[in-house]
C-alpha cells in the first residue's frame, strides 16, 4: 500500500511538472522538438561590449551578434579571410608623408601611410532594440525618461517598444572611436594607437573631456564621440569608410575580422547612458546591439545565455567550396542554402566537468570537449596507435573531430639570466642539452592523453611558415628516422652539457652542482605530478631543478621584472599569421624592457632584422624563406624549449550537422544544423526513468518506521508492566 | 532588553570594522592593485598605461591604509581602505571589478536560488535530525540506538563531495530521475532543487543527529526527567514535552545563528549543481580576485553572523523564561 503511495506520488510530481519526456531533462518540455542548439559555458563572460571583449568565453557570444567587416571562410584551410559586413576584403593603398598616393610596389621606406577603404553591404539592419524605438513625436522613445518611470525597468525586455535602423559606415567609425573611450579600457587600444593615425591623441582628448564631465558630476553621462573627429578614420558615405594607418601593417585585415571593428550605433551608447540603467546592469556590456545572425535575448550569465535568430539579419549563404574531403564528409550538403539554420541557441553555465560530460552523454548538450577524466570513456587507441572512439560512443552515434590548435605551450629561458641566458656558447649548449633531455613526447603521452604534438619551433601547424616532415624538424633536438622525428639520445645532451662546462651536472669553474630554478604556478595534485616529472627530466643530466611554485600574480610579476630563470608560458593565436607567433621572440618587445610579449627577453639582431621584413610581407616563397631562416636561428639559440602544440578533441552527437573544427573563427553557430526530431527520439531512449529505487527507498523507510513504531509500543507496554509490578 | 540589543548593535560596529581591516589586509598581502588590474584586463597585450588607467579609475592608485602625502584627516580618507571598504556600512557595495556590474543587484537576485536550497535543507533537516536523535534517545542502549549511531558515524565519515558526485551518478545518470545540474526561475526550480536538498540533508544527517542525541541523553538523566517518569508519563511524552523543551537552548545555539546566513548559500554544492546563488558568486569572486565582491560578501557574512548571535540571545528568552538580559 505504502509502496503504491510513493510511486503514485512520484508519478504525480513528474506529471505536474509537465514531464512528458525524460524526468532528467533540464529544459522545458515545450522546447523538446524545437530547432534549438544546446551548449554550455564554463566561465561566465565578463564583457560583451565589442571594444572590451577579448576572451574566448566572451567571443562565443559576441561573434554571433556583431558583424565586423570580415570573417574567416568556414571550410577552407589554410584559414582564409572573406567579407562579412564588407563587400570585399580591402586591399590597402599606400601614401607618402605628404599624403600622395604611391604605387603598390613602392619601397617600404617611402610608405608613410596605408589606407584601407572598406565598402559595406547595403541593406544591413540592426536587431530590434529599444535604443531605436521612436515615440509619436519622432523623438527617441526612452530618452530622458523621468527617474520615477525608469524605476520600473529592471531588464532590457522591460522596455517594450523596439525599433531598428540601417547599419551605416558611421557606425563602424563610431566603434573605432570607442576603442579610445576612457571608461571602456579596450585591450587593443595600445596596439591600435601605434597604427591608426591620431588614435593616441584621440584617447588623450577623450580623457580630458571625460575628466571635465566627472568634474561636472556627469561621470556616467553619455560621451558623444561624434563631436570629436578621429583623424585616421573618414566616413566617405553611408556604405564606405576609410582607415588610415601609420606605415604598413598587413596583419590589420585580421583585426577587421574581430568584433573590435564591428558597427555600434551611437543610439546604443546614448540609451545605456540614461541615468539609473547602469546600476541595474542595463549596459552595452551586458546587452549587445548587433546586426549579426543572432541576438542575445536572455542574459543571465549566472545560469543561462540564449541567442535567438535576429529577424533583421541581412542573410548569407552556406559555403559552396572547401577542402577536398569536405564533400565526402557531408560538409557541403547545405552548399548555397540560406544561413543561419538554427533558430535558437541555449548556453548553460556548467562549471564542473562531471555534470557537463554526463549531460552530453544524456543528449542534453549537442557537443562537448573531452576532459581528462572522461578521456578513457570516450577514446581508445587502435593497434597502430590511431585514435578511435570507444564502442559506447560509437553506439550512441557520436562523432569525433580533432584539430591541432594554433597555440603553443613552451618553457622559456630568461635570456637575461646569468646561467641559462645570454649569447655565450656555454649557455647556448646548456639550453640545447636541456631541450634534448626534456622529453615532451612523454609529457604529452602522460599528461595530455596524447592530445598534442611536440613543437619543433615557434610556429604551430596551420600557420603559414610551419613546415611538415623532415624539413620542419628541429635538428638540434631531433633526427629524422624512418619517416618520423626521433629525439636525440640523452647522451648527446650530456655531451653538450660537458662542452658547456657542466660535466656530470657540476660547474667546472666552481665545482658546485648545477642548480636551476623553474618558476611555475602550482594549483593542485596534477601540477605536482607534472613538476615531479620535470625534475626527473633534469635529473637525467644530474641538474638539480628547484621548482619555485607560486600563484599566478607572483609568477607574472617575476616574469615582468625578469626575476624568473625558467618558466612555463603559452600563447593562443589572435589571427593565423606567423607574425602573431614570431613577435613573441622579437627583441624590441621584451617583457623587461618594454612590457611586451617577449617573455624570455631574447634579443637577436639577425632574428629581429628578419622579423621586421617578414611581418610586412604577403605569404609566398620569399616570406617562407625568411621564416625558415628565423626558425633556424631560434632553434639554434634555443631561447625556449618549444614545448607542445595542443590537439583539440571534440565530440558531437549524430543529430549535429556541418561540424568542422575551426580554431580561428568564432562566428560558427550560423553554419550548424540540427535534426531536432532525431534528438528528441534519442533523448527519450537514453533517459528512461528507473522508478524502482523510489519504491525501494519508500519501502525501506516504511519498514523501518513500522519496526520503530512496534518497538516503541512494546517498550511502552513493557514499561507499564514493570511500573505496575514495581508498585505492587 | 532594548538596551541590551542597542549595546550589542554598537558592539557590532568595531567588530565589523575589524573584520573589514582584516579582510583588506589579508587580500592585499597576496594581491597588489597591479595584480588585480592585470587579472581584470586579461593576460594579452596589457600595457603599463592600461594598468595605470584601471587603477586610477577605480581609486587603486592611492596608498592602502595611510596616505603619507596627504594632510590632516586625508591621511586616512585618501586611501584605498577608506574609499572602498567603509562605504559598506551604508550597504553601498559598489560595482564588481571583474565585470563592472552592481553588486547589490547581484546579491538581491542571487539570494533566492541560494535560499531555495538552504531553506528546505534547514527546515526539513532540523525536523529530521531532531526526530532521529529523539528516536535514538528513546531506544538508547538498545540495538536500534547502536545501529543509529553507526549510521551517523558512517554518514559523518563520508565527504560531502562523495554525496554530491554519488547522488548525481545514481539519481541523475543511472536512474534518470532528476536533472544532473541547472536551475530554472520560479516554480520550475523544484526539479533542480530536489537532489541538492536531498544531498544537503544526507550530508548533515550524521553530525547533527549525533549532536542532538548527545544533548538529549544529557538531559534524559536529569532529576526533572526522573520526576516526570515517576509521575507515570510515557517515555514518548517525557521526551517530547520535557527533554526536547529543555534541550532547546543548546539546539538554538547552533541553529538560530545560521538562519540569517542561509541565503549566502553553499560554496561547493552550488558549483556542482549549477545553482546560480551567492555561494558560487563568492567562489567566482575569489578565483577572479574581485576584491569588491569578496569584501562585500565577507562584510555581509560577518554582519549576518552577528545578527544571528543576537537572534540566538533573543531566542533564549523565548524558550527559557528564567533568562533575562541585564
Amino acid at each position: 500500500m505504502r509502496v503504491h503511495v510513493v510511486v503514485s506520488t512520484a508519478l504525480l510530481l513528474a506529471a505536474s511538472a509537465g514531464c512528458t519526456g525524460p524526468w532528467n531533462d533540464p529544459y522545458p518540455a515545450s522546447d523538446r522538438a524545437s530547432n534549438t542548439l544546446y551548449s554550455a559555458f564554463v566561465e561566465r563572460p565578463k564583457h560583451l561590449d565589442p571594444v572590451q571583449s577579448y576572451s574566448s568565453n566572451e567571443i562565443t557570444f559576441t561573434a554571433q551578434i556583431y558583424t565586423p567587416p570580415l570573417q574567416y571562410h568556414y571550410l577552407k584551410r589554410p584559414y582564409t579571410l572573406i567579407p562579412q559586413a564588407a563587400v570585399d576584403v580591402p586591399v590597402p593603398w599606400f601614401e607618402d608623408a605628404q599624403g600622395r598616393r604611391l604605387p603598390d610596389a613602392a619601397a617600404k621606406a617611402a610608405i608613410a601611410f596605408s589606407v584601407y577603404e572598406i565598402h559595406l553591404r547595403p541593406g544591413m539592419r540592426y536587431q530590434p532594440h529599444p535604443a531605436f524605438a521612436v515615440g509619436a513625436d519622432g523623438r527617441p522613445r526612452y530618452l530622458g525618461l523621468p527617474a520615477a518611470q525608469l524605476a520600473h525597468f529592471f531588464e532590457l525586455r522591460d522596455f517594450r517598444e523596439t525599433g531598428t535602423r540601417a547599419v551605416t559606415a558611421a557606425d563602424f567609425a563610431y566603434e573605432i572611436k570607442r576603442l579610445a573611450h576612457p571608461r571602456l579600457h579596450s585591450p587593443i587600444l595600445g596596439l591600435m594607437s601605434e597604427y591608426i593615425v591620431g588614435l593616441k591623441e584621440y584617447a588623450t582628448t577623450l580623457k580630458q573631456v571625460n575628466a571635465a564631465m566627472v568634474a561636472e558630476g556627469r561621470g556616467d553621462g553619455w560621451l558623444d564621440l561624434r563631436k570629436y573627429p578621429l583623424a585616421g578614420v573618414d566616413v566617405v558615405d553611408d556604405t564606405t569608410y576609410r582607415i588610415r594607418l601609420k606605415g604598413q601593417y598587413p596583419q590589420f585585415v585580421y583585426w577587421l575580422a574581430m568584433p573590435f571593428f564591428a558597427p555600434v550605433p551611437f543610439e546604443a551608447d546614448r540609451f545605456y547612458a540614461e541615468p539609473g540603467l547602469v546600476s541595474r546592469n542595463i549596459t552595452l556590456d551586458w546587452y549587445p546591439v548587433g546586426a549579426g545572425p543572432y541576438m542575445l535575448t536572455v542574459n543571465d550569465p549566472n545560469r543561462q545565455m540564449v541567442l535567438e535568430r535576429n529577424p533583421n539579419f541581412i542573410g548569407e549563404t552556406y559555403p559552396t567550396e572547401g577542402e577536398p574531403e569536405d564533400a565526402a564528409n557531408g560538409l557541403l550538403e547545405d552548399a548555397g542554402k540560406q544561413i543561419p539554420f538554427i533558430d535558437r541557441a541555449v548556453y548553460s553555465l556548467e562549471k564542473e566537468s562531471i555534470p557537463y560530460w554526463n549531460k552530453f552523454l544524456q543528449g542534453y548538450y549537442d557537443a562537448s570537449a573531452i576532459s581528462s577524466d572522461a578521456f578513457d570513456q570516450a577514446i581508445q587507441f587502435g593497434g597502430g596507435g590511431q585514435v578511435m572512439l570507444t564502442d559506447d560512443m560509437r553506439d550512441k552515434g557520436i562523432s569525433l573531430k580533432t584539430a591541432v590548435s594554433p597555440s603553443t605551450f613552451y618553457m622559456g629561458f630568461n635570456m637575461l639570466d646569468s646561467v641559462v641566458g645570454g649569447d655565450s656558447e656555454r649557455a647556448r649548449k646548456l639550453r640545447r642539452a636541456i631541450s634534448i633531455a626534456v622529453d615532451y613526447e612523454e609529457f604529452i603521452s602522460i599528461f595530455s592523453n596524447g592530445r598534442g604534438i611536440a613543437a619543433q619551433g615557434p610556429l604551430p601547424p596551420g600557420i603559414f611558415g610551419y613546415r611538415e616532415g623532415d624539413a620542419g624538424i628541429n635538428r638540434y633536438v631531433y633526427d629524422w628516422v624512418d619517416g618520423a622525428p626521433q629525439r636525440k639520445p640523452v647522451e648527446d645532451a650530456r655531451k653538450l652539457l660537458d662542452e658547456a662546462g657542466y660535466a656530470g651536472g657540476t660547474d667546472h669553474a666552481t665545482g658546485a652542482p648545477l642548480v636551476l630554478y623553474l618558476d611555475a604556478t602550482a594549483r593542485g595534485p596534477d601540477d605536482k605530478a607534472r613538476l615531479d616529472w620535470l625534475r626527473k627530466q633534469f635529473n637525467k643530466l644530474n641538474i638539480n631543478l628547484v621548482v619555485r611554485a607560486t600563484d599566478y600574480n607572483r609568477f607574472q610579476e617575476k616574469v615582468i621584472k625578469g626575476n624568473a630563470q625558467i618558466f612555463y608560458w603559452g600563447w593562443n593565436a589572435d589571427y593565423p599569421d606567423p607574425e602573431n607567433f614570431l613577435f613573441l621572440l622579437h627583441g624590441p618587445q621584451s617583457k623587461v624592457k618594454s612590457q611586451g610579449e617577449n617573455a624570455s627577453n631574447w634579443e637577436n639582431p639577425d632574428f629581429d632584422r628578419r622579423f621586421e621584413r617578414m611581418k610586412n610581407m604577403a605569404n609566398g616563397d620569399e616570406r617562407q624563406q625568411i621564416i625558415d631562416e628565423m626558425t633556424e636561428i631560434a632553434q639554434r639559440e634555443a631561447p625556449w624549449l618549444w614545448g607542445l602544440n595542443p590537439k583539440e578533441y571534440g565530440l558531437a552527437h549524430a543529430w549535429m550537422k556541418n561540424r568542422k573544427p575551426n580554431q580561428i573563427a568564432n562566428n560558427l553557430l550560423k553554419y550548424q544544423r540540427i535534426d531536432a526530431a532525431r534528438r528528441a527520439t534519442l533523448r527519450d531512449r537514453w533517459n528512461t526513468p528507473v522508478v524502482w529505487p523510489i519504491a525501494l527507498g519508500g519501502t525501506v523507510i516504511a519498514v523501518f518506521g513500522l519496526l520503530a513504531l512496534g518497538a516503541w509500543r512494546r517498550r511502552e507496554r513493557g514499561k507499564g508492566r514493570v511500573d505496575v509490578g514495581g508498585a505492587l | 532588553m532594548l538596551r541590551y540589543l542597542i549595546r550589542r548593535v554598537l558592539y557590532a560596529i568595531p567588530i565589523l570594522i575589524g573584520v573589514n581591516v582584516l579582510t583588506f589586509t589579508l587580500f592585499f598581502i597576496v594581491n597588489s592593485p597591479d595584480d588585480m588590474a592585470r587579472m581584470q584586463l586579461g593576460v594579452k597585450r596589457v600595457t603599463p598605461e592600461a594598468i595605470d588607467n584601471w587603477k586610477r579609475e577605480r581609486g587603486y592608485d592611492r596608498p592602502l591604509l595611510w596616505n603619507e602625502t596627504a594632510q590632516g584627516i586625508d591621511h586616512v580618507r585618501d586611501t584605498i581602505f577608506y574609499a572602498h571598504s567603509l562605504r559598506l556600512f551604508t550597504f553601498d557595495f559598489g560595482k564588481a571589478e571583474s565585470d563592472g556590474r552592481d553588486i547589490g543587484h547581484e546579491i538581491r537576485s542571487r539570494m533566492w536560488p541560494s535560499l531555495s536550497i538552504a531553506l528546505p535543507v534547514f527546515v526539513v533537516g532540523l525536523a529530521m535530525y531532531v526526530t532521529f536523535a529523539l528516536l535514538m534517545a528513546l531506544f538508547r542502549a538498545t540495538f536500534l540506538d547502536f545501529a543509529g549511531v553507526i549510521l551517523c558515524v558512517t554518514a559523518m565519515a563520508i565527504s560531502t563531495m562523495f554525496y554530491i558526485i554519488g547522488g548525481q551518478f545514481l539519481v541523475c545518470k543511472l536512474w534518470n530521475l532528476a536533472p544532473i545540474s541547472g536551475f530554472a526561475p520560479g516554480l520550475g526550480a523544484w526539479r533542480f532543487t530536489l537532489l541538492p536538498v536531498a544531498v544537503g540533508l544526507i550530508a548533515g544527517f550524521g553530525e547533527s543527529s549525533r549532536w542532538y542525541r548527545t544533548i538529549f541523553l544529557e538531559e534524559i538523566n536529569k532529576d526533572y526527567v526522573r520526576t516526570a517518569r515517576a509521575k507515570g508519563l510515557s517515555e514518548g511524552r517525557v521526551l517530547v514535552h520535557h527533554v526536547l523543551r529543555n534541550a532547546m537552548i543548546p539546539i538554538l545555539t547552533g541553529v538560530v545563528v545560521v538562519i540569517p546566513g542561509l541565503f549566502l548559500g553553499s560554496l561547493v554544492s552550488e558549483s556542482f549543481f549549477g545553482i546560480p546563488g551567492l555561494g558560487s558568486y563568492t567562489i567566482d569572486a575569489i578565483s577572479s580576485q574581485d576584491f569588491a565582491v569578496v569584501r562585500s560578501m565577507v562584510f555581509l557574512g560577518s554582519l549576518l553572523y552577528i545578527l544571528g548571535l543576537i537572534l540566538t540571545d533573543v531566542s533564549y528568552t523565548l524558550v527559557d523564561p528564567r533568562i533575562r538580559f541585564e
